[in-house]
């Protein structure tokens, strides 16, 4: 029997009920089709890898990769056309997975994101080829071997490539898919970790500098599983607090609608424990996004890992883990929103104001992007706090935006080069602008995107979350936000400056000619940075209509 | 139908971006699609006046939204696009006339190897020019004011490579940023009262604004078309800006540009029809500004530039006379519409002139050249006679009738203003006669240049003779043809309004004394300049004649007044900039500077010092959660 209790509030809406019975579990398999077709392509891409000669992987890893990404966003669009964003908003598989307008459109950015990103793991033009005349990619040619050992030379010398990448991160993305759509504790938890491990691995994977590469893996690693303990544990407290993990049942608890129970009177008759519970999810939810102080992996993993991947991993992890913070908070604990508004407010101004401030002595320029990232990560975080449906669609938009900015520049970091790969030292790209006046170019249009200069989709984002955190009474927030902009924008002004108005060192890098994945990536960077700056009405219109949560 | 309108706009700006991006391999024949471009937006323009004619007078307006740029709540930046009676005779006459310019500059610069740009900036100056006038909010025409002042800047200064070119695009890019402030100012004072940029709220609400408001909105679009329109005392860039090429002088610098400043203040009517103030000024504007540039004009012995002179002047009626108000409103239009026919025809002859006479400017070096040049004389001499206000053709009908309107707005000012426009009358019809018998009769008296190159004076070629015939047959035919069964003052009374004034003087009175005052100019011209020889050097002259020839002064005044004053104050700005602020700036820089080194020591790369930093900050995120609850 079911107990339909509809709590209807701006951002939410009353979806399934609950039930009292175990009942036949029953699984929407086209609703989840995207993720069934992306975690579909990973476990194709593991048999490639087992049964393919060597030669053929590449290609094949490329084209399984790509055919499911692209099967996954064609996947969501239909979704979104058959109304699953809007009126037909439902959960699916029990309750677990939220088909939905929030779901759709971030699932849909991380597809696209993760298109972009393999067409920068799938770049072999840039490393000079092996001995054998075989072209290889950014990653360790067989990632067992120990740095500098004879085994590694081998192996480098036989031009071999770890394909492996293409299925993990075929199993990242699937994670992210399912991460901000999940609808209960348990999957939200289950798909941190699916997409955190491919990720781990990944980090360790640089063909270049390995040991900065591995010692950056195991730092993400460890931090990463400590994250996951605080998440695990405040998963633990809240169910102790509500009795269920689902997130429409936990709001119904917090918000007192719950059918009442003995066992349920007897929990919620003290708070510390939905308090405490919600806190750690914070610290969980908020390690994955980089907020201060819980930062302090993401200069040391972005300047270690691969930097394809670490354009990857900036780009789709703060999509997936902001959706996930959104649910979390709108969805599940819209009741005691005056208990943790606070202390996102705290965190939210630190965020910017540490990630801005640290930016301004740094030399690298991973480095550098990691804290203008952690500096982002802020400016979002005012438009989660400003809980309304503005914040909601200015935080959808703003993570769309932001990320193919990311992806971008990142993608350009690969193509600056001298004889020890990536010349990321920011005094080695002085005069850039006279030598490769379209690299550079391209950068300082990046550059001036995360600065949020008009007519870019920086300036788009940043005006729609300022907008709906002053809407929502937070002026302050965006009186610090606006200054530590100003801050931030000193050092991004500052590269510009470097490229185009500093004279050209005779030993300066290179700039290699990327493959057409690449270009091709760069071009999409560019495309959607100008697109979303010039005319961003259709997609704050389309992030609008896709900013209500279904519970 | 309506649906057309942008494409007036994207059809030239389409091909300036084709001929700027496109790179040398258009040079062959990327002039033909400038042309192409003009000549297909003067088509849509055509068919939608047409569509526009068969529709009752209160449904032709048109308007076409496109999009919003980025809408706030209250502030909505349209881009939506508006046809209605007047911007209709604007379009017509910006690509009509725009075209027959663009063919004439395909002979004109045929030998410059950077003509393909030419034409990419002429276009993107059409396509700015009509953004301009078929804009439906003051926002988006602010958007096409400004890049008819970057489309000109280029053109003036397409010889870059001479420095008084470059100057004179320079000083012609500052002057119009003063008038631009003023727009900025209106429009901005607009948005605070009234809320809203759009035409038809603003002019509605227009009432309910108080009469300094008002006022103070009209005074800034007047300093806004002084800047556009060269009016004084933001004149000074119309003459330097001859060093552009000669078409550039006829588009830009005649039959356009600088006719924005006028459609300015018509379209804003409804705002300075209740600023008295504001039309005060503007019409004292105008009557100063016609008489300088006539004085200007009949001192100069540069050909380019005594017709520069004469712009100023003519414009300066323009401006009178939609100082007037209702009565005077259409005249003004009116009298753009002719002007743009026959100044165009008399600057395109004048290139014609340069062209067969190796660039030569001075008047003083040309003479006979009737029998040299049959064409031009003949194209160049109508035109000559529809500025002055010949009987019959096109000058006679809108200059008498300004100079009626004047006289009618009544009063003591009516008679200043009415006797002004009539010795502004007689001084135009000196010195163009001037012009005239300096350049084809007389004696020849050209010399060999410094290399002993001897001018061969020749007729131009078929691409710049069409142009001037066509012109030709406008400055004939256009006036009497918007008189006849007064058809122009009906086309545009829905959009300006329109009164008869009551003038003292009968419209016959006026024409028979306007006809007066002009034939004693050209006796006189004649007396001076046709019946005895001109001296090749010119004679040291009057204390006027000399002010004149230095444009009555005005840069001089310019360079104590404001470059001097100007000086002193960025002078002290510096001082006080470097002293105080940059002490202020420097110290928060080096404050933020410390701020991050220090900081950047937390991250020392220990993974057990980044765990302890993430346990204390989720530690202190519970406690404060907690807090929260207790306080």
């Amino acid at each position: 029997m079911s107990a339909p209790i509809a709590v209807h509030s701006l951002w939410t809406v009353a979806a399934s009920s609950t039930t009292q019975t175990i009942p036949t579990p029953h699984i929407e398999y086209a609703q989840l089709s995207p993720m069934l077709v992306v975690f579909g392509a990973a476990a194709l891409g593991i048999l490639a890898e087992a049964f393919l000669p060597r030669r053929n992987r590449y290609w094949a890893q490329v084209g399984i990769a790509m055919a499911g990404l692209i099967g996954a966003f064609v996947a969501i669009v239909v979704l979104a056309a058959k109304g699953y964003a809007g009126a037909n908003a439902h959960l699916a598989a029990m309750g677990a997975v939220a088909v939905d307008g929030p779901s759709l459109f971030l699932q849909g950015t991380i597809a696209l994101v993760a298109i972009v990103a393999v067409l920068g793991f799938a770049e072999r033009h840039l490393e000079p080829r092996s001995s054998t005349g075989a072209p290889v990619d950014a990653f360790a040619p067989q990632a067992a071997t120990v740095p500098g050992s004879d085994a590694e030379k081998s192996a480098a010398r036989s031009g071999f490539a770890t394909t492996e990448v293409f299925p993990l991160t075929m199993f990242a993305v699937g994670g992210m898919l399912l991460f901000p759509a999940a609808s209960d504790l348990l999957t939200m938890f289950v798909a941190l970790e699916v997409f955190s491990l491919p990720l781990y691995l990944l980090c360790a994977l640089a063909r270049r500098r390995r040991l900065l590469s591995q010692e950056a893996a195991v730092k993400y690693f460890l931090l990463g599983a400590f994250s996951s303990a605080f998440f695990l544990f405040g998963l633990a407290l809240i169910y102790g607090y509500a009795g269920t993990v689902s997130l429409g049942g936990i709001a119904d608890v917090v918000s007192g609608t719950a059918t009442p129970t003995p066992a349920l009177a007897n929990t919620t008759a003290n708070d510390a424990l939905l308090l405490i519970g919600l806190a750690m999810l914070g610290v969980g939810l908020l390690f994955k996004v980089g907020a201060v102080p819980f930062h302090a992996w993401t200069p040391d993993v972005y300047q270690g890992a691969p930097t394809p991947v670490t354009g990857f991993m900036a780009a789709a992890t703060k999509v997936a883990a902001f959706g996930a913070l959104l649910r979390l908070l709108y969805a599940a604990f819209p009741g005691v929103t005056w208990d943790w508004r606070p202390v996102l407010w705290g965190v939210a101004i630190l965020t910017m104001v540490v990630g801005a401030i640290i930016a301004v002595t740094q030399t690298d320029v991973k480095r550098l992007l990691a804290y203008s990232s952690i500096a982002h990560a802020g400016f979002i975080l005012t438009g989660v706090i400003a809980m309304n449906k503005a914040g909601v669609s200015a935080v959808l938009f703003y993570l769309g935006a932001y990320s193919f900015v990311t992806l971008g520049a990142f993608a350009v970091v690969t193509l600056v080069r001298d004889a020890g790969g990536e010349a990321t030292h920011l005094s080695r790209w002085a005069g850039l602008g006279r030598r490769s006046p379209l690299v550079a170019a391209t950068f300082a249009l990046f550059l001036l995107a995360f600065a949020g200069i008009p007519l870019t989709s920086g300036f788009a984002g940043k005006f729609a979350v300022f907008q709906a955190a002053a809407s929502s009474g937070a002026t302050p927030l965006v009186i610090v936000g606006v200054l530590s902009s100003a801050v931030a924008a000193f050092f991004y002004i500052r590269v510009i400056v470097l490229m185009f108005f500093s004279d050209p060192r005779p030993d300066g890098p290179t700039v290699a000619v990327p493959s057409a994945f690449t270009a091709t990536a760069i071009a999409l960077g560019v495309l959607v940075t100008l697109g979303l700056g010039i005319l961003p009405q259709y997609f704050l219109h389309l992030a609008d209509q896709a900013s209500v949560f279904v519970r | 139908m309506d649906n057309l309108i942008p494409v007036l706009v994207g059809l030239p700006l389409a091909g300036a971006a084709v001929l700027l991006l496109g790179g040398r391999r258009l040079d062959r024949f990327g002039h033909w699609l400038g042309v192409l471009a003009s000549t297909a937006s003067f088509g849509v323009g055509l068919a939608l006046f047409f569509d526009m004619l068969s529709r009752s007078t209160a449904q032709r307006p048109a308007f076409d939204h496109l999009f919003t740029w980025v809408p706030v709540e209250g502030f909505q930046a349209q881009i939506g696009f508006q046809l209605d009676q007047l911007s209709v005779v604007f379009v017509l006459l910006i690509t009509g006339v725009g075209s027959l310019i663009h063919l004439y500059s395909v002979g004109y610069m045929a030998h410059d190897e950077r003509r393909r740009r030419f034409f990419g900036y002429l276009n993107l100056f059409l396509a700015a020019m009509l953004l301009l006038v078929l804009a439906d909010n003051y926002l988006l025409l602010y958007v096409g004011w400004e890049g008819v002042g970057l489309a000109s800047y280029l053109l003036i200064g397409f010889w870059q490579h001479k420095p008084s070119a470059a100057t004179a695009a320079k000083k012609a890019f500052l002057v119009n940023r003063v008038g631009d402030i003023g727009l900025s100012i209106a429009i901005m004072l607009m948005f605070s009262t009234f809320g809203t940029f759009a035409f038809g709220p603003v002019f509605g609400a227009a009432h309910t604004a108080s009469q300094g408001t008002l006022t103070g909105i009209g005074l800034m679009l007047l300093l806004a078309a002084c800047g556009k329109s060269a009016q004084v005392p933001l004149q000074s860039w119309l003459g330097d800006a001859m060093e552009g090429p000669t078409p550039v002088s006829a588009l830009i610098h005649a039959a356009t540009m600088v006719t924005a400043g006028v459609y300015l203040i018509t379209r804003s009517s409804a705002i300075f029809n209740l600023a008295p103030t504001a039309q005060l000024a503007t019409v004292c504007v105008g009557a100063v500004t016609l008489l300088f540039g006539a004085i200007v004009g009949c001192a100069k012995d540069d050909i380019k530039k005594a017709l520069a002179g004469s712009t100023m002047s003519q414009i300066g009626y323009m401006v009178m006379a939609a100082g007037l108000g209702p009565i005077g409103y259409v005249f003004a239009i009116m009298h753009l519409v002719t002007h743009g026919f026959f100044k165009a025809g008399l600057f395109l002859g004048a290139g014609s002139v340069m062209h067969g006479m190796n660039d030569e400017v001075d008047m003083r070096k040309y003479g006979g050249l009737r029998s040299y040049m049959p064409l031009t004389f003949v194209t160049f001499g109508l035109g000559y006679l529809a500025i002055i206000g010949f009987p019959g053709l096109s000058g006679f009908f809108s200059k008498d009738k300004i100079i009626e309107a004047a006289f009618a707005h009544g009063g003591t000012e009516g008679w200043i203003l009415g006797c002004a426009a009539l010795v502004g009358a007689a001084v135009t019809a000196f010195y163009m006669t001037r012009v005239m018998l300096m350049t084809f009769f007389g004696e020849k008296r050209w010399q060999p240049d410094a290399e002993g190159h001897e001018p061969h004076p020749h007729e131009s070629p078929k691409t710049m003779g069409i142009p001037m015939v066509v012109l030709s047959i406008g400055s004939v035919g256009a006036g009497a043809l918007f008189a006849w069964n007064s058809s122009f003052v009906n086309w545009l009374t829905p959009v300006t309004g329109h009164e008869e004034g009551h003038s003292p003087l009968s419209s016959w009175t006026v024409s028979g004394v306007t006809f007066a005052v002009i034939a004693l100019g050209v006796l006189v011209s004649w007396l001076m300049y046709g019946r005895q020889p001109v001296p090749a050097t010119p004679p040291v002259g009057s204390l006027l004649t000399r002010a004149a020839r230095r444009d009555l002064l005005q840069d001089d005044f310019n360079h104590v007044v404001l470059v001097g004053g100007g000086t002193h104050l960025t002078r002290f700005l510096v001082y006080l900039d470097a002293k105080g602020f940059d002490g202020v700036v420097n110290g928060i820089a080096a404050a933020v500077g410390g701020t991050s080194g220090r900081m950047r020591k937390l991250q020392n790369g220990y993974v057990r010092s980044y765990a302890l930093s993430m346990f204390g900050g989720a530690l202190v995120l519970v406690a404060t959660t907690l807090l929260m609850r207790a306080v």
